[in-house]
């Protein structure tokens, strides 16, 4: 680990890191402002639910919350708070290595007297720490708006706990995944289109797996691995899943890190 | 004692040429010129020596040490001007100074005052607001400041005025005398008689010549000018003769060989006028090319 590499990185991601969580913060506030509404009218809400055909249900991951407990509502919510995080991570992904080579600092980067593979730790670690702080934020946030909308109602607090956990395992996921990636292609010139591509990818996926019950597609999607509704339902998480989850994270950080060592960086022009 | 040596380095791109089968080295001290038009493999060979890419089969040494095994110990001792060059946009210059800086142990914010005021560097300003002139000082700077014992320069001087080039070419000098090697890569003539003691010629990824610029320039060749009635080319149909060029009376061609050969030729006929020279390492240069 170089501290200096470590600074400027975390330097420069630190506006976006600033953007996705307030953004998330605030759409836990927006949304867990309407939950009183919906925690009254639990009975008409469950009965209107019910006449929606249970794939449709079953896409948005609706099919077994109860809307009217504030974990049930939460984890609806949860998926919303996982697409952003998908994106936000994914984008750091991308863009871990190929942003420098874009911008053609590689150069700069690389001719130092600093071997790739400490420049790579240090970039992930980086990373990490950006993306520790948004989860810190988006921590917060869900006490806060829970403290202040959920007019009292029971919940249990270590679900809670193990639910916002399983954020930063899902994150990882979709920064090592996309590391690799950006790392197999020859050159990346945006990495939006990716960031977006993967996040959203795995979203459609795991709505797909609800809407006609392929369970194999499952195992693909991270939205599936860390599904908050099945955490919340069972108090625990679903451990296959996350153990493939983690298998996946590892294998593409171990490639990437080979795929670095051996990697020409493109000359400019 | 080499400090560069190159062995059998040979580099493909997939199916597309980089070099093939280069092999020079460089001595400690020299300032060694590297000419070939663009697309020789100059940058190619220089970003092979910094193992920014890595080579198809050969080796490359500096220091002694493999290039491919020991990057980043060698990289503490080396300076790197490149080609083009970009930087963090977001950053001002001297914060751009200070993280290179970082990388190198001790202080050398003393140095970075020095260079950017010889080199009339604003330290203040962001990388993105600057020409790309004084983008290149930044990079002169930046490649400077940790005072390397060999320096690579591509192409340093595209973008530089022609007052900041002969700044910067007493800066390479200044730094020779301290017994820094130099590796100047260019495809401009002039500049490389300027400042080498010796180059390497590179045309489509192989090596054409290495030699002493004074040898190049005074033992291989002459250029020849001959004016004569009833001249043909044919006449000096002689082995070492080259781009045979008839204008009016008079024949103009380059000569490698025993220079007698010619005399003996020239002294066989009636002639107006004769003039034997050295060519300028621009024609020897288009020569290599031809």
């Amino acid at each position: 680990m170089s501290a200096n590499i470590f600074r400027h990185e975390f330097r420069s991601r630190f506006k976006s890191v600033l953007i996705w969580s307030l953004s998330i913060a605030a759409l836990t506030f927006f949304f867990f402002s309407l939950f009183p509404v919906f925690a009254d009218q639990a009975a008409l809400l469950n009965e209107f639910l019910a006449k929606y055909p249970p794939e449709l249900r079953a896409a948005f991951g609706m099919n077994n919350m109860d809307l009217a407990t504030v974990l049930g509502f939460y984890s609806l919510l949860f998926i919303f708070i996982q697409l952003c995080a998908a994106i936000q991570s994914s984008n750091y992904g991308f863009g871990l290595v190929s942003i420098e080579e874009s911008e053609l600092t590689a150069d700069f980067l690389l001719s130092k007297p600093v071997s790739r593979t400490r420049i790579l730790t240090s970039k992930l670690l980086a990373a990490l720490a950006s993306l520790l702080l948004t989860n810190l934020v988006i921590w917060a946030s869900t006490f806060l708006a829970i403290e202040a909308f959920s007019e009292g109602r029971a919940y249990n607090r270590g679900t809670l706990v193990l639910v916002l956990f399983s954020l930063i395992i899902f994150q990882l996921f979709f920064l090592s995944v996309g590391l690799v990636v950006s790392l197999l292609v020859k050159r990346i010139r945006s990495v939006t289109p990716y960031g977006l591509g993967l996040g959203f990818g795995a979203y459609v996926l795991s709505a797909f797996t609800g809407v006609f019950g392929q369970v194999w597609l499952e195992l693909l999607t991270p939205f599936k691995h860390l599904d908050a509704a099945y955490i919340v339902a069972n108090h625990a998480f679903n451990m296959p899943l996350v153990l493939l989850n983690l298998a996946v994270t590892l294998v593409s950080l171990s490639a990437s890190y080979w795929l670095y060592t051996h990697r020409d960086v493109p000359a400019v022009s | 004692m080499s400090i560069i040596e190159v062995d059998h380095l040979t580099k493909y791109y997939g199916k597309s040429r980089g070099i093939v089968d280069v092999s020079f080295q460089v001595g400690e001290g020299e300032i060694f010129g590297f000419i070939g038009p663009n697309g020789a493999g100059k940058s190619t060979t220089i970003r092979l020596l910094l193992s920014l890419i890595h080579p198809t089969s050969g080796t490359g040494k500096v220091f002694g040490k493999d290039v491919v095994s020991h990057g980043p110990e060698i990289r503490r001792d080396i300076g790197y001007l490149p080609s083009e060059v970009y930087y963090y946009e977001g950053m001002k210059v001297i914060d751009l100074l200070k993280y290179s800086a970082s990388f190198y142990p001790g202080d050398h914010t003393q140095r970075i005052k020095e260079l950017s005021e010889i080199m009339e560097l604003e330290l203040n300003r962001r990388i993105s607001d600057l020409s790309y002139g004084n983008k290149k000082k930044v990079g002169i700077v930046q490649g400077l400041l940790h005072s390397p014992k060999l320096l690579f320069l591509d192409e340093p001087t595209s973008g530089l005025d022609p007052l900041m080039q002969r700044k910067f070419f007493d800066l390479i000098r200044k730094e020779n005398t301290r017994g820094v090697t130099v590796f100047f890569s260019s495809h401009i003539l002039g500049e490389v008689q300027r400042l080498c003691t010796r180059v390497g010629i590179i045309r489509e990824g192989s090596i054409a010549e290495i030699s002493d610029i004074r040898t190049l320039q005074q033992n291989n060749y002459k250029k020849v000018h001959i004016t004569a009635e009833g001249l043909s080319p044919e006449f000096f149909d002689l082995p070492g003769v080259t781009n045979v060029q008839t204008e009016d009376s008079t024949l103009h061609f380059f000569f490698k060989g025993d220079i007698n050969a010619v005399l003996q030729k020239i002294s066989s006929i009636q002639v107006t006028d004769v003039t034997i020279e050295e060519p300028t390492l621009e024609e020897i240069f288009m020569h290599y090319y031809e």
